[in-house]
């Protein structure tokens, strides 16, 4: 689009006030990675990869990681199978309660954390289950289908129908249909909300302290558990500094998955 | 998937796929339930069942000695949280600072999501909206720490480099969690102009509109529901915060501090605190149905 000079320089400027903001905070915590006094002190004192050598090897953060990990991606997995049923379903069908399916769906995103963790604890000690793995996974599926849903739902609104219909025409079977023409359609809008779940999941905090237990800890707890004692400040650094750096990857991909609509998907852009 | 190959030829498939899928045609209530079954089981069971039982629990009561939880129903909790002033007040106050925080980035929103979508494109637009998406995936508790480190009076960056800084407290709480909740209202205001046509823009201008009236008359009314959803994950995420407020938010108390603070000793009463928070989201998210917000979530 073309608009005048001034506009142009004025959003501009403010775009880059806005990026200063949202980057300053970052910067602070990369460069104190590699401060050479071991607190969260300014300005750095000097140059040293020590951090980065002690993180390779501290065991609680990879143990951290990996609960993170697996969390994350039982979690995303759930996640993906309801989120595409309950898209399926809303988009096809005109039923009694379909508004409030959806705004159930929504609703754990929309509550504070804090309730939706505090409900579900609720909820498994009176059901008698032990806060761990399983229930943490399942606290994040119910918070990570919305995102796999309102994505599927966005992509179906750009499909045409006719293609299905045709498919049908052609003689294939609801079956073939789906996993010939609807699926390969959605195979992007599922990654795309998948890696968005899957990192959603990944740096959630609140819920996770009231729904995983006192034995397992995911590596936003190890965070928050490390940046409380002073002396481990700076491996929090490297670590943050690492998860950052390697997030540019599923960010990217992401954003190349659900830009770069195909031919067939037509819609409105 | 009972096929797992296109039949080629003569065409018209048969098999058990093509039988099951003849009767689900036949039937569509069936194939409702089928779809409907599990997400609608989860969300009721584990997600509705979850609150009911968040409300109940705040309906019991400590037992006398404080060791245990009395399974007897009473409003006791509810009553203590009308009949004692701090409470109303913090409750307040939790509602102001969230609202002031989705002020704050509705405005910080505006410009950047506009700019990204229609006054750069290609490459450009891609690295931006990049580089807004991967603040939130760092971690949410090392930026909160690093405003900790910035905001902090005496000795923090602001205070050493400039010699001014809001320290810990209420303008420092809100400014802080504007900054960790703005990619969530830059994205759908992002989408939302995604899906404006260009056209309206070229039709105002060619009209005589210059561009501030544009903006106003034409962008803004278009986009009110991308900005509200926005505003429902600005505006839930701060109402419930109380780990960003336990670290830059100095003596400030809000809701979800005196929920998590009365946690373990108190369960009852911190749900039924707790029960605040989802009595205002649900009345917001009720307003604003109309306004085609929840598709933009």
């Amino acid at each position: 689009m073309h608009f005048p000079r001034r506009v142009r320089m004025l959003f501009g400027g403010m775009t880059g006030l806005v990026l200063a903001f949202l980057y300053l905070p970052l910067a602070i915590i990369v460069v104190l990675s590699f401060n050479t006094v071991s607190s969260l002190s300014w300005p750095p004192k000097g140059f040293t990869l020590h951090w980065w050598q002690s993180a390779m090897h501290s065991t609680g953060a990879r143990d951290a990681l990996l609960v993170s990990l697996k969390t994350a991606a039982g979690a995303t997995a759930i996640a993906l199978v309801l989120g595409l049923l309950a898209a399926l379903a809303v988009h096809r069908f005109k039923f009694f309660g379909r508004e409030t399916l959806n705004l159930m769906i929504v609703l754990p995103i929309a509550l504070p954390g804090i309730v939706t963790g505090i409900a579900l604890n609720a909820a498994f000690r009176q059901a008698g289950f032990d806060l761990g793995l399983l229930t943490l996974i399942i606290a994040h599926a119910t918070f990570c289908i919305v995102v796999l849903y309102n994505n599927l739902l966005a992509r179906f609104r750009r499909l045409s129908p006719n293609l299905e219909e045709a498919s049908a025409d052609l003689g294939a079977h609801t079956f073939q249909t789906f996993r010939y023409v609807t699926f390969p359609l959605l195979r992007t809008a599922l990654l795309a909300g998948g890696l968005l779940a899957f990192g959603l999941s990944f740096d959630e905090i609140v819920v996770t302290t009231f729904t995983s237990g006192a034995g397992l800890e995911t590596l936003p707890i190890w965070i928050f558990k490390n940046l409380s004692r002073g002396d481990q400040q700076p491996i929090v650094t490297v670590v943050a500094t690492a998860v950052m750096l390697l997030s540019v990857i599923p960010v990217w991909l992401a954003q190349r998955l659900t830009s770069g609509d195909g031919p067939l998907t037509g819609g409105t852009r | 998937m009972t096929a797992t190959t296109i039949p080629s030829g003569s065409g018209i498939p048969s098999g058990p796929g093509k039988s099951a899928s003849r009767w689900l045609h036949r039937h569509p209530r069936t194939r409702l339930i089928a779809l409907i079954g599990a997400p609608a089981t989860w969300m009721i069971v584990l997600y509705i069942g979850s609150l009911a039982s968040l409300f109940l629990t705040s309906l019991y009561r400590l037992n006398d000695d404080g060791s245990g939880i009395d399974k007897v129903i009473g409003t006791q909790n509810y009553r203590t949280l009308i009949d004692q002033s701090v409470y109303l007040d913090i409750a307040l106050r939790t509602v102001k600072i969230a609202v002031l925080v989705t002020l704050v980035d509705i405005v910080l929103a505006l410009p950047i999501a506009f700019f990204i979508a229609k006054v750069v494109g290609g490459l450009w637009r891609r690295l931006l909206i990049a580089s807004v998406l991967v603040p939130l995936w760092a971690s949410y508790l090392v930026k909160a720490f690093s405003w900790r480190a910035i905001i902090g009076s005496p000795g923090g960056v602001l205070d050493k480099t400039f010699g001014v800084s809001p320290n810990y407290g209420e303008v420092g709480l809100i400014i802080v969690l504007a900054y960790l909740w703005l990619p969530y209202m830059i994205v759908p205001i992002y989408a939302g102009l995604e899906r404006l046509p260009d056209s309206l823009l070229d039709a105002s201008s060619d009209l005589g509109a210059h561009f501030g009236f544009t903006f106003r008359r034409v962008v803004l009314p278009l986009l009110f529901p991308s900005i509200v959803a926005g505003s429902v994950f600005t505006f839930s995420l701060s109402l419930g915060d109380y780990i960003a407020v336990d670290l830059v938010g100095g003596k400030t108390q809000v809701i979800g501090s005196v929920v998590y603070d009365n946690f373990s000793a108190d369960l009852p009463f911190a749900a039924a605190f707790a029960v605040v928070p989802v009595i205002v989201m649900v009345a917001y998210i009720l307003g604003i149905r109309r306004s085609g917000a929840l598709e933009n979530l």
